[in-house]
């Protein structure tokens, strides 16, 4: 049996994915944003794993690995955007976005 | 309020407090106004993420956690905080409050005060008895899990390889340098 409640594991899952996610939608900078969205990977993460632990099975922990996997792949891409961005417009400013065309 | 504190065992106690630790340093990562010190706040986050996955009994996912996440992927954050150069007047435009050597010290007494707190915390539960009776009871160890990831989640396991492969050649394609590669055949024109 495990010694810490499912329900609080998840309260703190879902706080860390609230912060996660106003980071994402109150920052200007794109650099905060993809920091903020690590935040809330992780978060998904801790539900996982709390998951897979009140139910005593490693699935939780094989999403997690997942999630890791499309984690380092997402930090990958979006930095190289920013590289991008900042050789551009000379700033991270996610509002510079809106002037892209195709 | 404190009769239920008091009534907590360690464990719990300890996995309280590494959420409480996760939840301030998130805090400070998406208020702070320095992209680096920031960072540092994102990796005293993703510790006290780990140490709450070793008490629930995953240490596999708590040392993947460390490794990966706070070694690898915080270190591609450093090299792109490097190459934007970012770090370089950053730290003048903070509020200077009594001098140059006052605000050098506020500025790594966070992270270090809260990383501190999350390393008391992982000794003690390493070494107290009652802890480590009850983890040992409920832990999940590498073995099952990787038995999982060969077994049934293999197909996963190739889809993921896809993944950081594109992540690979996207993350090449979009940071080369403006121009490389684009322009070959008038770059062919000028030399033949």
């Amino acid at each position: 049996m495990i010694a810490i409640p499912l329900s609080h594991i998840l309260i703190l899952a879902s706080i860390l994915f609230v912060i996660g996610f106003i980071g994402v939608i109150t920052r200007k900078n794109t650099l905060f944003i993809l920091m903020s969205l690590e935040v809330m990977l992780n978060a998904v993460g801790v539900a996982f794993i709390g998951a897979g632990s009140a139910w005593q099975q490693a699935d939780g922990q094989v999403m997690f690995i997942l999630i890791l996997t499309l984690a380092a792949a997402e930090v990958a891409l979006g930095l190289a955007l920013l590289i991008q961005m900042q050789r551009r417009f000379k700033s991270l400013d996610i509002d510079n976005l809106s002037k892209l065309k195709g | 309020m404190i009769s239920t504190f008091i009534q907590l065992n360690p464990l719990q106690l300890t996995f309280y407090s590494a959420a409480l630790l996760a939840i301030v340093a998130s805090l400070k990562v998406i208020t702070g106004k320095n992209t680096v010190h920031a960072l540092l706040y994102l990796v005293v986050s993703l510790l006290a993420v780990a140490v709450c996955f070793y008490l629930m009994g995953a240490p596999f996912a708590a040392g993947l956690e460390v490794i990966v996440y706070a070694g690898a992927i915080l270190i591609l954050f450093v090299f792109a905080i490097m190459m934007f150069g970012l770090g370089q007047d950053e730290t003048l435009h903070a509020p200077n409050i009594d001098g140059s050597k006052v605000n050098k010290f506020n500025l790594w007494f966070g992270p270090f005060l809260l990383a501190l707190l999350l390393l008391i915390e992982l000794v003690y539960a390493i070494n107290s008895g009652e802890v480590q009776a009850k983890l040992t009871s409920n832990t999940i160890d590498a073995k099952q899990v990787g038995m999982l990831l060969y077994g049934p989640y293999l197909l996963a396991v190739e889809i993921a390889s896809f993944l950081l492969l594109a992540g690979l050649i996207g993350g090449y394609h979009f940071a080369k340098p403006e121009g490389v590669g684009l322009d070959r055949k008038k770059d062919l024109g000028e030399h033949g």
